[in-house]
């Protein structure tokens, strides 16, 4: 009997991804094991092996079909001996395959709930899409949505095959939810009495100019509508200091120095040191590993460090755990590894959900100071600029050091003023003083 | 799986439960269907189908009789009564046995028995006195119902018939007077009035075929009066004294009351949910007023036991009983379904004129606070009305004015009945005025009327 293969979950809470590329072609062999394809899901690329093999009957969803649902039909494999004549009258659907005849599958027994002689349909299909895919709605939702500023890119579609139907512009209304920026009044003769209204939020028109439309990856959208949202809803606050960095220079050097001698390859970066000296500063001031929640202030027993990784696709923020307990050469073997694989979007959900505190670097850039936007529900991340030589006064008289601006954006509900001071200036001493990390 | 044991069992083999076991067997699942008397139930055996036979015989008859108006000459025509049931009979005879064939074809046991509920996931099927217990993981419940009885007009076959009796007359009556001027009443009001049978309607409702939009049932009216049909509107059955070979039946109307005589009466006042014998009590099924009380999936309120058709809510129609017995069958096995929306279930009588519609009244419409267009065309401005001899009739349709929804289509006319699903697809899909004007109707023909009737609501009809 041909097996379904089914929109795996690759994280806890997935709902949908992107089914990004198939490596198997219809009619090829699948052992258990192989990669069969990749999907895409909000922060990585991961790869996807078949549990069953057989010969890859049918691909049901095409390469880059986003927004598919977790346990969605989406391809199907035949078993030994079988050829392609065994998908005539296959269900698709997830639902129980039409066997003709024997081996039934066993149907659920069905729950009955009290009648409730109103209830709606079974709640379908598809949720709500992000902008830019085509959005499949009824004519009849269009205009409504159209008349209602909704934004049908928002509104979950409960209709055949996620269709958006009538009702569900009538839900989404009642729940005040996919309400798109309001719309410009109505086009009319240009009345200038009236006062201007409020400008609505609607992105503006694009210029009717040349131009290349890069469509927006699931990744990017999440990026997207998470930066805003913590811009628009983390009261924000931001703590510059400066750091001189030749004692730390000079320790990384020996350090570096002694790897061929202990027969290792490491090679530690500044930003290894950054990580160790932020690990080690919040072990000493713990309530700034903390993070939001309406109902409490959540302070972490274990100290881990998101570290923000450049990448084609954006920025993805892999986690080094437990790195207030972990060595510099470990910090740094691992750094590189979780680099490596965040660039081929490779990360495993775990590798790059949760942490409580994120490091961003943009010293490599030549960026002297900036300030960053905090991944909630983290209370702080922290900005670290280049190392550059400065004139710096000491001891009454002018010197040159190589110094470093970091800045801390912190999140005022959950870190106040006072203790972020305290963490940065731990961090300050560790970094200026890179002996007591090797305590 | 043991031999009794099933992981569907339905209760009855009409359009609801016959539709419901081939689903689901074709679902891959192990279905047995029980029924106690035959296979297609009411609608197949002694409803839709062969009143539509009877009703078919009636219009060629009108169509003979009318010969001349075609250049044609035809004398000597007149109803053969005992042929003309028989063909009905056979009609659904066929019908019957092709439903048979199909539920075997789909590998549905089908058990002959009279079947209730006996405790969790279990059915005692009756036969011939003897009772076998058999398991049944999910139940469905497709029982249908039965010809409504007013107390002291029982009746009785001879004189006062139900519409089992006036599917097989032995003769067609001088008189009749039929009670009830639904769909059912007024098709053998049609029927034996083609025959010649002087016939009465009486409706208490204040006009004939009470559900349809006001115009159209005014339309109905005019056109019953001219075929000779008597209607009495807003009238109320007192009573009935059975004479030899007669009824002598009190109508009132207003407070003022009249006696008539009729041969034979059909009472034909709707149905009652066969809710009886089922094992219901001690359940958690609930029935109200003797129909079974579901949720949007069909759920009663029993784990494990549906119930779909005529058993349940209204519309008591074949095809909304096909319909949740395909549902309940998917829901069974896992799938996603979607509730029934009855607005888009249509309706139709096969009267003369012909009677279909899906959705709101126009009345209904401004009821519930709908600004609307209304759109209407005559099949007199259409040619192919023309062509067929058939100028008498209207397409009306009602759109929400601020969306452009169809809320509603209601047809008077030739075969408006198999124009319908038009509109019902319309529906369904959630069209605008504006899908339905970009849509090419082929010319000519009579679905025409369904643009220019769109058209029109907008003021843009072409032909009118
Ligand atoms: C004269 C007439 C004309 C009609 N015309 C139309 C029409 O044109 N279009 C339309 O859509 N509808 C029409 N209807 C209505 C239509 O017939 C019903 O809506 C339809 O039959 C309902 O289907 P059902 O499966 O729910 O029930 P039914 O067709 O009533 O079938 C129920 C079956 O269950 C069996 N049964 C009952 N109890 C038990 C039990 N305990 N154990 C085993 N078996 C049992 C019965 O024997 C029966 O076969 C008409 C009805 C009548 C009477």
């Amino acid at each position: 009997m041909p097996v379904e293969i089914l929109m795996p979950a690759l994280s806890p809470t997935m709902e949908e991804g992107t089914l990004a590329k198939w490596l198997k072609a219809e009619g090829d062999t699948i052992a258990a094991g192989d990669v069969i394809c990749e999907i895409e899901t909000d922060k990585a690329t991961m790869e996807f092996e078949a549990v069953d093999e057989g010969i890859l009957g049918k691909i049901v969803v095409a390469d880059g079909t986003a927004g598919v649902k977790v346990n969605q039909l989406i391809g199907i494999v035949l078993e030994e001996g079988e050829d392609a004549s065994a998908l005539d009258g296959f269900q698709a659907g997830g639902g129980a395959p039409a066997p003709k005849g024997e081996a039934a599958p066993t149907p659920k027994a069905a729950a009955a709930p009290a009648p409730a002689p109103e209830a709606p349909a079974a709640p379908a299909s598809a949720p709500a899409k992000a902008a830019g895919e085509r959005v499949f709605a009824s004519p009849l939702a269009r205009r409504m949505a159209e008349q209602e500023g909704l934004d049908l890119n928002a509104v979950t579609g409960t209709g055949p095959k996620g269709r958006i139907v009538k009702h569900d512009i009538e839900s989404a209304l009642k729940a005040g939810t996919g309400k798109a920026a309001p719309a410009p009044a109505a086009p009319g003769p240009a009345v200038a009495s009236t006062p201007a209204a409020p400008t609505p939020a609607k992105p503006p028109a694009l210029p009717d100019a040349p131009h290349t439309a890069v469509p927006n990856s699931s990744m990017r959208k999440i990026i997207a509508k998470r930066l805003t949202e913590s811009k628009q809803t983390v009261p924000h606050f931001y703590l510059t200091v400066d750091v001189e960095l030749d004692a730390l220079l000079a320790l990384r050097k020996d350090l570096n120095a002694r790897a061929e001698g202990l027969g290792q390859s490491y090679k530690l970066s500044v930003n290894d040191l950054i990580i160790k000296a932020v690990a080690l500063a919040l072990k000493q001031v713990p309530a700034a590993n903390a993070a939001w929640t309406d109902e409490a202030i959540i302070l972490w027993d274990e100290v881990d460090v998101s570290v923000a990784v450049a990448t084609e696709g954006g920025l993805i923020t892999p986690i080094i755990r437990k790195a207030d307990q972990k060595g510099l050469a470990t910090i740094s073997g691992e750094m590189k590894e979780l680099a490596k694989k965040a660039r081929d979007g490779k990360l495993k959900p775990e590798e790059f959900q949760g942490g409580g505190f994120t490091i961003s670097n943009l010293g490599m850039f030549g960026i002297r100071d900036f300030a960053a936007i905090i991944n909630p529900p983290q209370g702080c991340i922290l900005a670290v600029g280049a190392g550059e030589q400065r004139p710096v006064v000491k001891d009454g008289a002018l010197a040159v050091a190589t110094v470093m601006s970091c800045t801390l954006s912190v999140d005022h509900r959950v870190v106040d003023g006072a203790v972020g001071a305290q963490f940065m200036a731990a961090f300050k001493k560790l970094i200026q003083d890179p002996m007591a990390m090797m305590l | 799986m043991a031999k009794n044991s099933f992981e569907v069992v339905v209760v009855g083999a009409g359009p609801g439960g016959y539709v419901a076991a081939i689903r689901a067997a074709q679902l891959g699942l192990k279905v047995a269907v029980v029924e106690r008397e035959h296979v297609g139930g009411i609608c197949l055996n002694w409803g839709c189908i062969p009143t539509k036979a009877l009703l078919r015989s009636a219009e060629v008859f009108r169509t003979i009789k009318h010969a001349k108006s075609y250049g044609l000459k035809v004398s000597g025509a007149e109803v053969d009564l005992e042929a003309v049931v028989q063909r009905s009979r056979g009609v659904a005879k066929q019908l019957s046995g092709g439903v048979g064939h199909l539920l075997k074809k789909n590998k549905v046991t089908v058990i002959d028995g009279e079947a209730k509920l006996n405790g969790s996931g279990k059915l005692a099927v009756t036969k011939d006195g003897k009772t076998t217990d058999i398991m049944a993981k999910n139940i469905i419940l497709a029982t249908g119902a039965r010809p409504r009885v007013l107390p002291g007009m029982e009746p009785d076959g001879k004189l006062i018939w139900h519409y089992k009796h006036a599917l097989v007359p032995q003769a067609v009556p001088k008189s009749m007077l039929v009670v009830g001027s639904g769909a059912i009443g007024i098709e053998f009001a049609s029927f034996f009035n083609e025959c010649g049978t002087d016939v009465t309607v009486v409706e208490v409702m204040d006009r004939v075929l009470p559900v349809e939009d006001a115009e159209i049932s005014a339309m109905a009216h005019k056109s019953f009066e001219k075929q000779g049909l008597k209607i009495k509107a807003g009238t109320n059955v007192k009573g009935l004294k059975k004479n030899a070979d007669s009824v002598t039946v009190t109508l009132e109307k207003g407070g003022k009351t009249e006696e008539v005589t009729v041969e034979r009466v059909i009472m034909a006042v709707g149905i009652v949910g066969n809710v009886e014998n089922l094992g219901l009590e001690g359940t958690k099924v609930k029935v109200d007023r003797t129909h079974v009380v579901t949720d949007g999936m069909c759920r009663t309120g029993e784990p494990g036991v549906f119930a779909i058709g005529d058993l349940t809510g209204a519309p008591w129609l074949a095809h909304k009983a096909s319909h949740e017995g395909v549902m309940v069958a998917e829901f069974i096995a896992g799938k996603t379904v979607h509730a029934i929306d009855t607005s888009r279930i249509p309706g139709c009588t096969y009267c003369n004129p012909q009677v279909a519609s899906v959705g709101m009244t126009e009345a209904k419409a401004k009821e519930l606070g709908y600004k609307v267009k209304v759109g209407r065309f005559p099949f007199i401005g259409n040619g192919k009305a023309i062509a067929l001899g058939e100028p008498e009739g209207m397409i009306k349709t009602v759109f929400d004015e601020k969306t452009g929804e169809l809320l509603g289509a209601h047809m008077i006319g030739a075969e408006v009945t198999e124009l319908i699903q038009g509109y019902t697809i319309a529906k369904t899909l959630e069209t605008t005025e504006e899908d339905l004007m970009h849509v090419v109707f082929p010319h000519p023909t009579l679905s025409e009327m369904m643009h220019e009737s769109v058209l029109d609501a907008y003021g843009r009809a072409i032909h009118f």
